[in-house]
């Protein structure tokens, strides 16, 4: 059990990373309440192995856990969802123009951003979110995910194209409504 | 359509430019190239309106205070207890240094705090033992009533200090009455509160510590929150869940 001092110092290097951390479990479980119990647990583990942490990057440290954390818990209580694989290429032929998605693109609002994030698969979702709202380096995102940092770029790379096609999508749903 | 090999490759080196991951070589390469491709150049516009897209839209999740809160709790309850022999043994030079005298007195001082957290959780195993027993019938209220100006005036007389007496009924939380019950060898007041079919007993004293925020902890089941405010001290407990429980004790804070 750690003691007052190691308290301090990790109230001091880890608790600062608690918008970060939530911000992930949000995203990748998708419910509030959810997160808030994921991040708590996730902090209660971190807490327990502080003393194996030496030093370094906290914030990717912590998001490691989180990450697992939230992972165990979708196995758990959604296993639906978190065996959705990355390498599920759905539109791999890439032959559809460019056009439509750019289109779709610069037409996104918040809430069709918000819809079509949430819809891609979880190993997609949690790449963007750390690039794109987290701001981690590559090298971050391969120590959180474990993803080889080789493959950061094209994994996102995809996960954006896939973004970009759920826009596209949406926004053909949302013409095929309003005629 | 000769293009499109070299394409691909730089559809993926888009990325490294786009995130500035590249390195100089590469990226002036590709900046070569992005002179040349009007697909490429065209699909790094719309990669960069993308991200100021996704990074305008408000889309970061944000944590609550009551999640911090929970996790603070988490923590202290998660450290080990400095222990008495650690800290006489720490003390011993100082018995060496100055006079016996001296010792006992330091000892005396800082003897609360050493024992601080231990008796907190007597308390708070005293606590719940009262809430257990407020739950037999008829054990409830010494006096029973939603009225905050009946309540309040009974304690008068009883008590050598004025608890805080509210009702919350419009939030949810209405006020059922009030009782005496012995904590830690002191008469206090305890205040029953409803939350849908559950009862919620808050105890007030006159606080011997400074204020302190809000603290969860559970035992046998039942939730209990703790915290100092104004120079009195506050525990509410409940087997109402956690968060409940907390709204509770907030509404009591402002």
């Amino acid at each position: 059990m750690p003691n007052s001092e190691e308290r301090a110092r990790f109230e001091q290097v880890v608790l600062p990373h608690l918008h970060a951390a939530y911000n992930l479990a949000r995203w990748l479980v998708r419910r509030e309440q959810d997160a808030e119990d994921i991040v708590q647990e996730a902090y209660l583990r971190a807490y327990r192995f502080f003393s194996g942490f030496h030093g370094g990057d906290a914030r990717a440290w912590l998001l490691q856990i989180v990450r697992n954390t939230s992972y165990t818990w979708l196995q758990r209580n959604r296993p639906q969802e978190s065996t959705a694989e990355f390498d599920e290429e759905v539109h791999s032929g890439s032959q559809t123009p460019v056009n439509p998605e750019t289109l779709a693109i610069e037409s996104a609002n918040r809430e069709r951003l918000n819809r079509a994030l949430e819809e891609l698969p979880p190993n997609f979702r949690e790449v963007l979110v750390l690039r794109e709202l987290e701001g981690c380096s590559y090298k971050e995102i391969a120590e959180i995910t474990g993803i080889p940092i080789g493959t950061v770029m094209s994994s996102l790379a995809r996960a954006r194209r896939r973004l970009a096609l759920a826009l596209a999508g949406e926004s053909k749903q949302e013409a095929a409504h309003g005629s | 359509m000769a293009v499109e090999p070299v394409c691909r490759q730089t559809n993926l080196l888009l990325h490294g430019y786009l995130d500035n991951e590249l390195d100089a070589a590469r990226a002036a390469e590709f900046e070569q190239h992005l002179a040349q491709c009007r697909e490429c150049a065209g699909q790094l516009a719309a990669q960069r309106s993308l991200r100021s897209a996704l990074r305008e839209s408000n889309l970061y999740a944000k944590a609550s205070p009551a999640l911090a809160r929970r996790i603070r709790s988490d923590l202290r309850e998660d450290t080990e207890k400095p222990s008495l022999l650690a800290n006489l043994a720490s003390w011993r030079w100082l018995a060496a240094a100055a006079s016996t005298a001296l010792v006992f007195f330091a000892l005396w001082r800082v003897a609360p705090q050493l024992f601080g957290p231990s008796q907190e959780q007597t308390l708070a195993a005293e606590i719940v033992d009262s809430h257990v027993r407020s739950m037999f019938p008829g054990h409830l209220t010494d006096v029973a009533s939603t009225d905050q100006h009946t309540v309040k005036p009974w304690f008068d007389g009883k008590l050598d200090f004025a608890p805080p007496v509210r009702d919350f009924s419009e939030a949810g939380y209405p006020l059922m009455g009030g009782r005496l019950d012995v904590l830690d060898g002191k008469t206090v007041p305890a205040l029953i509160y409803g939350r849908r079919k559950h009862v919620i007993n808050l105890y007030v004293w006159p606080a011997r510590l400074a204020d302190s925020p809000q603290a969860s902890v559970s035992r046998q089941g039942f939730n209990l929150v703790h915290w100092i405010r104004g120079g009195m001290e506050f525990w509410a407990v409940s087997d109402v869940s956690r968060e409940d429980l907390e709204q509770f004790a907030t509404m009591l804070e402002q």
